[in-house]
């Protein structure tokens, strides 16, 4: 990066945090306040379910890929999920070509927690032949523009790409396609800790003030079923609390939204 | 495989109380070469933590002008699980290591030693559950032989759902056919919990659930505190019985 670049960096980020300061964020939202969502699902044809999801500008697309494979041999007669993240250099000018790091590699693992403790995929029903034969269902998500909160836009576009997603039982000659049973809708909700302040749905720019994040993910009934605290902080348990009853109250707002997929 | 009796009687397969730790043994110092090291058993778990550093940190892109790098490896052993694991980073070994290295990275002083780094290496020998917490439990140790300024204890412990009551410190079998299984790390100065440094949760509990839980991981790292310590001055005194 260019000096000049560092030195407006360093402006904006001291413009960002002052307005916190005054209890104001940049964007003019409230601190328990998401950015705008959008879903769209089924714009990849060649996928068996896909989802684009923008939480403000930023832009995660997911597409869901199935075939028969062999099951693990301590669940014989379950599916298997696998989820992987790509962050590909045009989304951001940190994010760099090469194997999967840490942060991708956290962000797919805290997706996949969500979908697999909230058993939103019933595993049992994609069993082909126990113990032979069984679908996988592969989750690749994959980042288009970063602007912030990758972690919430990527299991939204994960859940809603499983709720377009179609068996496709023709292709490899088991019978009629069949619509994935999907029974849950887990919600995560990422909060940013900056000195003592809980920011939902951090963008970028907040992204640069402090790397303490916690992501909370819920089920339909309320449950936690995901926690993954993420950044080098200590987090006061008053402090998670606050955070848990905060991320329920917005799940159900963004489950909302998912029951129109 | 759900009806699995995992607590009859309030005793849990092992014969454990829901708020009992498994036997816990920590030695500090067991490594020649490291310039701090810790082995600790948890139970049926046996991982060893060695620390190097402060040291130069090359290549020097990697270095930070203000304070050192703390680096973090949890390394499971080929033979340390049943079915034998891949030699090498795997996905879960990376995101381990990154939360562990977070654990700790707010307990460190890191300012005094810039442009340096601090490695953390921990190795599983024998896996059987809360491998993490207990790798972070010997790394701790490790940093305090090495003599790491730091400003208290990292101590850890996994706390979970079995057969719907909250347990502390599972087993393998509880950690399968349990409800829910979470690793906390605490940051402890001079006896005082000062808060969390690694929370990870999977499976599913309430809100009343993980308070609960909570309360029952706090009482197991304090435990695990006192042995940490008691570890580390016995390593003390074994230094001036050779002098």
């Amino acid at each position: 990066m260019k000096l000049s670049n560092e030195i407006v960096a360093d402006i904006k980020r001291d413009y960002v945090y002052q307005k916190l300061r005054n209890n104001e964020r940049i964007d003019g939202r409230g601190f328990t306040e998401f950015r705008k969502i959008r879903i769209e699902t089924g714009i990849i044809d060649k996928a068996e379910g896909s989802a684009v999801v923008r939480i403000g500008d930023t832009e995660v697309m997911v597409g869901i890929k199935m075939q028969p494979g062999e099951p693990f041999p301590d669940t014989p007669d379950r599916g298997v999920i696998i989820s992987n993240a790509e962050l590909v250099p045009l989304a951001s000018p940190t994010f760099e070509p090469g194997p999967p790091d840490e942060n991708s590699i956290e962000l797919a693992r805290v997706v996949d927690r969500g979908i697999r403790e909230s058993e939103a995929i019933d595993l049992e029903k994609l069993c082909i032949t126990e113990g032979e034969e069984v679908w996988l269902v592969f989750i690749d998500i994959h980042v288009l523009d970063d602007d912030g909160n990758l972690q919430d836009a990527s299991a939204l576009a994960a859940i809603s790409a499983l709720l377009n997603t179609t068996i496709p039982n023709e292709r490899f000659g088991y019978g009629d396609d069949e619509i994935l049973p999907v029974r849950d809708l887990p919600v995560s909700v990422t909060s940013l800790i900056v000195d003592e302040m809980i920011l939902v749905d951090p963008s970028s720019d907040e992204e640069k003030l402090s790397k303490s994040r916690i992501t909370i993910t819920t089920d339909t009934h309320d449950n936690i079923v995901a926690i993954q605290k993420s950044g080098a902080y200590t987090l006061t348990e008053d402090k998670l609390y606050e955070v848990v009853d905060i991320s329920i109250e917005k799940a159900r707002e963004i489950r909302a939204l998912l029951r129109d997929v | 495989m759900e009806d699995i009796k995992l607590i009859v009687d309030g005793r849990r397969i092992d014969g454990r109380k829901p708020d009992e730790l498994r036997n816990v043994k920590i030695e500090a110092g067991v490594l020649k070469r490291a310039d701090g090291s810790c082995y600790i058993e948890m139970g049926n778990n046996k991982i060893v933590a060695a620390v190097y550093g402060p040291r130069s940190l090359h290549p020097k892109h990697l270095q930070n002008p203000n304070r050192v790098v703390v680096r973090y490896r949890y390394n499971m052993a080929p033979f340390s699980v049943d079915e034998r694991k891949r030699p090498g980073p795997d996905r879960r070994s990376v995101e381990i290591s990154k939360v562990s290295k977070e654990a700790f990275e707010p307990v460190i002083i890191k300012e005094l030693f810039p442009r340096s780094s601090i490695d953390i290496f921990v190795e599983v020998l024998q896996a059987d559950a809360g491998t993490r917490v207990a790798g972070i439990n010997a790394a701790s140790v490790a940093l305090a032989d090495a003599g790491i300024p730091m400003k208290g204890l990292v101590s850890a412990v996994a706390v979970g759902k079995v057969d719907g009551e909250i347990v502390l410190d599972l087993v393998k079998e509880e950690d399968n056919y349990g409800q829910a299984d979470i690793p906390v790390a605490t940051f402890i100065r001079a006896g005082k919990i000062e808060g969390i440094t690694l929370l990870q949760m999977d499976g599913r509990v309430s809100k009343d659930e993980l308070k609960k839980a909570l309360e029952l991981a706090k009482k197991g790292c304090m435990e695990i505190y006192r042995m940490q310590k008691e570890a580390l001055i016995n390593r003390c005194r074994g230094d001036e019985i050779v002098e």
